[in-house]
């Protein structure tokens, strides 16, 4: 008997999304499933009744009928006390949920005898995993709706640009970290024309950074701040003074301040003090994504947007909502995923499979019991070790020869020096001045061409080895001074046999030269970008 | 002109090249690097040929010589193909290196110089010295010359007890050079002859004993050789200009090869001393027997590539030597840019190796006019191949071989490859089933996720482009 899917009308107030969009209702009727939805539940999402019943969902107007007849429940926000009521005995919900900050609701739901996966829940690291990653892509509607709020607050053009009615600077967004949501945010703003700084503690989201246009701010302390999870940890206090004098003077010298970092279970950092704000300019705008943990600013009141020091701070704490219908079609999808994984027999009956990793983490109450928190995962433990992974690249690097690379052990060097040493010595008691003269050059230009030719790049070494080669036929020069030298009247030599091999070296050597710088011009014509 | 002239002349004809060398390590400054070159060859060259060394009566020799030598230098800058490019470069080795032994012969006849004791000595070791790297470069490039052109084969020529053979040619050259230098004057050509006849053998020995694989760093080690003949020439002469320039090259020349040898996992001695790639032969048949790879090989048409390459959203190129031979760089880039135009990101990676000369994809790609932003170096890349859609290698086999890595008793064990095994598809465009320069099999081909397009690159590659268009 295939299970029944409900869809309610969200309840939290000002909560405009819903679960599941019409697209993916009839994906999930596909999969075997019954989809009823309550009426209105998309209302908000501009997703009307009819598209869901075109869709094949039945309407159904009474929410505790709509709950009664529902096997499977999905919704975004995590249940009201209400609605935990009207909920069946044994039933299955999928939600945001957060276990720790809402163990009530846990207990309630375990009473009820509930099954409950929380998408919150979901164990992130797994590849196969992402595609259900609601976390994910509700942050980066998060990050651009924040830039779009800023922009509503910001009383100037983002873009710089040249009018007949003077300059207009381009404004200086700064966004402290630099998860998804934070890259969201980087890639809007750097859309819009800003110029965009970011910063973050994991050092190794610079080149994300990078990629999206903005540019990476260090933090001049040396620590690593990777938590696990793809989340950032606690700094050491150290490390917290050296970010609260860069932030000081990223706030004197931005427009737009987005802060967006979040440590797990813990409050929000307050990374940006009164007095930061106090030293902003007027008519600046922050928005402080952290709102609900807290926030991120010292002056936010989350949920709303106040004006402090002539500074808009923004602490709206529900920006996926404010872009409904884009949170409700990719929630929507990651539901979707989640069913498919829960069904792969695809005759509308689920599986909630405790031996998958994925379905394991997501689920927080089993048959009414609380199974929250799942053990860690047997990960291959990649990427826990990132200084480790930077370094084998770097070693790689060196050993390919381009600059630097480690310098040799001590012995070797010592035995190098000794041989150079009794060698030099050995030409210093035999040899004449004149040679030496010329052994003082030669052991000189091999060393500057050693350290001229060093950090070639790998596709240029054939023009480099076809360049050398045409300055190689300098050896002309050899053949030139032989073949007529001005000599004293009363030396002879055998001048005819010396001309021929001299002509002849002069028209080898000169194909060479010709040749070789042709061929050479010829292949970095080519190279181009 | 003043000698005083002609020195400072020299002088900043020095400082050019090595402008030149150091232009030719970045793309940016390749161009202004290479016209550096030019001057500072024409600066040196008018130089001498005004300075104080030449009189009047040689000026008509010079000039003739010069325009026939830059007329078939030109012509042959001209006509060549980019894929003959290794050919080129080492006939023009051995051009420098013939050059060298004459001047050195020419150095010896010369009576006018009238040395004695230490410095007669010391000249007489110049020449000799000169005369023999000039011998063995002349004679190894023609022979890798002959083995890139295809003129002679591939395949390592060893002699029993080659290393013998080296070693009494050495002790024979050593010989000789003692009894040059105790010969009266006019007698020494004898000895000097038959340490040329030595340094020629020598020259073919040695690279004859080197496989095909391995001609890159043949051709940079010759490169190098004929950069210290150069030197040699100019302590022969006396001359600052050619220690000083046939020094830069020569250890250009031998850091380049060292790069290239890091790259495969060579020894750079063994290399200097030629005749490697022969430790890599005998363990192989050993290692075939336990290490003879498992599984089936599947083969797909062009249109099933061109179905894959279109479901792609990364593709990463890995060009071999085949796509030289095949001639088809230029297709490659009408199926990039196609690609690229419906939003697939494609990348290049090139191996070190890759090809017979050291950059030789490089070379080849950037005439097709493959943006070379997207063309990149095996570590820039490789870490990228799990997150790759599909790999297609074309017309390569030893850089792609998991073996390097896998198996360690191959041997190509410990060499870097390409690690396009790692892909969601990796698609091998070969012509058969023979096995690379190397004489290893490839376990490849035999890997799950890997498909095999059998036939001639371009022929193969025509269709898959026709596909592509035509399909959507």
């Amino acid at each position: 008997m295939p299970l029944t899917i409900g869809v309610p009308r969200e309840v939290f107030a000002g909560e405009k999304r819903v679960a599941t969009v019409p697209e993916v209702v009839a994906k999930l009727i596909k999969l075997g499933f019954k989809v009823v939805v309550e009426s209105g539940a998309g209302n908000f999402a501009n997703f009307g009744d009819e598209a869901y019943q075109e869709a094949g969902a039945e309407i159904i107007a009474d929410t505790a009928a709509l709950w009664a007849a529902s096997d499977i429940v999905f919704k975004v926000r995590g249940p009201s006390e209400a609605e935990v009521g009207l909920m069946r005995e044994g039933g299955t919900l999928i939600s945001f949920i957060w276990p720790a900050q809402n163990p009530d609701l846990m207990q309630k739901l375990a009473a009820k005898k509930a099954t409950v996966l929380a998408i919150d829940c979901l164990p992130r690291q797994l590849s196969r995993a992402q595609k259900m990653d609601a976390l994910t892509s509700t942050a980066g509607i998060s990050g651009y709706r924040a830039v779009i709020e800023a922009a509503n607050a910001f009383g100037r053009f983002f873009n710089g640009q040249m009018t007949a009615a003077g300059k207009v600077p381009p404004a200086k967004v700064f966004i402290a970290g630099a998860g998804v949501a934070g890259l969201a945010a980087i890639g809007t703003a750097a859309n819009l024309g800003a110029i965009v700084r970011a910063n973050d503690t994991r050092a190794e989201v610079a080149d994300q950074v990078k990629s999206l246009g903005g540019e990476f701010v260090k933090v001049d302390y040396e620590e690593e701040g990777s938590g696990g999870g793809g989340y950032a940890k606690v700094m050491s206090e150290g490390f917290q003074a050296a970010q609260r004098e860069m932030y000081a003077k990223q706030a004197k010298e931005c427009d737009i301040i987005i802060t967006t970092a979040l440590i797990p279970g813990k409050p929000a950092p307050k990374l940006i003090t009164a007095e930061m704000v106090q030293s902003m300019k007027p008519g600046s705008v922050i928005v402080d994504m952290a709102g609900e943990q807290g926030g991120n600013c010292e002056l936010t009141v989350p949920g709303e947007a106040v004006v402090r020091h002539g500074v808009t701070i923004i602490g709206y704490t529900d920006l996926p909502s404010r872009l409904a219908k884009q949170s409700s079609m990719l929630y929507s999808n990651n539901l979707l995923r989640l069913a498919e994984e829960l069904c792969k027999t695809k005759d509308g009956i689920i599986n909630v499979n405790m031996e998958d990793d994925a379905l394991r983490g997501l689920t927080v109450v089993k048959d009414g019991n609380i199974t929250w928190p799942a053990p860690p995962l047997n990960l291959p433990a990649p990427p826990a070790k990132p200084a480790a992974a930077a370094a084998a690249p770097a070693a790689k690097k060196s050993a390919h020869g381009h600059g630097g690379g480690e310098p040799m052990p001590a012995n070797k060097v010592a035995i190098v020096i000794a041989v150079a040493a009794a060698l030099f010595a050995l030409i210093g008691a035999y040899a004449p001045a004149t040679f030496l003269g010329h052994f003082t050059v030669f052991v000189l230009a091999c060393f500057v061409g050693y350290m001229v030719v060093w950090n070639v790049k790998p596709s240029l070494h054939t023009p480099l080895m076809s360049v050398t080669n045409a300055v190689s036929s300098i050896i002309a020069i050899g053949a030139l001074v032989q073949i007529a030298p001005p000599l004293a009247a009363d030396i002879t030599r055998p001048d005819v046999v010396i001309r021929w091999l001299a002509v002849v070296s002069i028209a080898l050597a000169t194909i060479n030269m010709f040749g070789g710088f042709a061929v050479t011009r010829r292949m970095l014509e080519m190279f181009r970008k | 002109m003043s000698a005083s002239l002609a020195t400072v002349s020299y002088l900043g004809a020095t400082i050019l090249f090595i402008l030149c060398l150091g232009g030719l390590s970045d793309q940016e400054t390749a161009r202004r690097g290479n016209l550096y070159g030019m001057l500072g060859m024409a600066i040196a060259v008018v130089a001498t040929v005004f300075g104080p060394n030449v009189g009047t009566a040689g000026l008509s020799w010079i000039i003739g010589a010069m325009v026939v030598g830059g007329a078939i230098g030109l012509y042959a800058a001209r006509v060549v193909q980019m894929t003959q490019m290794p050919e080129l470069v080492a006939l023009m080795h051995s051009l420098v290196g013939l050059a060298a032994c004459l001047v050195g012969y020419a150095s010896y006849i010369d009576t006018s110089s009238p040395l004695t004791g230490a410095e007669k000595a010391i000249h007489e070791v110049e020449i000799y010295v000169g005369i023999l790297i000039g011998a063995i470069t002349f004679s190894g490039s023609l022979i890798a010359f002959g083995k890139l052109s295809g003129k002679i084969g591939g395949k390592p020529v060893l002699m029993p007890g080659r290393h013998m053979i080296n070693l009494i040619g050495l002790l024979i050259v050593i010989y000789f050079g003692r009894e040059f230098l105790h010969a009266e004057m006019g007698q020494g050509v004898l000895p000097l002859t038959v340490m040329t006849i030595i340094a020629l053998a020598f020259g073919v020995h040695m690279v004859m004993a080197i496989g095909g694989a391995d001609m890159p760093v043949v051709v940079s080690m010759l490169n190098s050789y004929s950069g210290w003949a150069a030197a040699a020439t100019g302590f022969m002469l006396g001359n600052d200009l050619l220690i000083v320039t046939g020094a830069l090259v020569g250890s250009s020349g031998a850091i380049l090869s060292y790069i290239m040898c890091n790259a495969m996992n060579r020894n750079f001695i063994s290399v200097i001393a030629g005749g490697f790639g022969s430790d890599g032969a005998k363990p192989a048949p050993a290692a075939k027997g336990s290490a003879e790879p498992q599984g089936e090989v599947t083969a797909v048409s062009a249109a099933e590539t061109a179905e894959l390459l279109r479901e792609a959203k990364n593709v990463i190129i890995v060009p071999g030597y085949g796509m030289a031979v095949a001639q088809a760089q230029h297709i490659v880039n009408e199926i990039t840019s196609h690609l690229r135009e419906k939003g697939v990101n494609v990348r290049f990676g090139i191996h070190p190796v890759a090809g017979r000369m050291p950059g030789h994809m490089n070379v080849l790609l950037a005439e097709a006019k493959v943006p070379y932003d997207i063309v990149f170096e095996m570590d820039e890349l490789n870490e990228d191949f799990p997150d790759t859609d599909v790999a297609m290698v074309i017309g390569a086999n030893d850089i792609v071989n998991p073996a390097a890595q896998e198996d360690p008793s191959s041997p190509i064990a410990g060499m870097p490859v390409l690690e396009v095994w790692k892909a969601k598809t990796s698609i091998v465009m070969k012509r058969s089933m023979a096995s690379g320069y190397a004489g290893v099999d490839n376990p490849l081909f035999y890997k799950e996720n890997n498909r095999m397009l059998f036939g001639d690159a371009k022929k193969m590659l025509d269709e898959v482009l026709g596909a592509l268009t035509t399909g959507k």
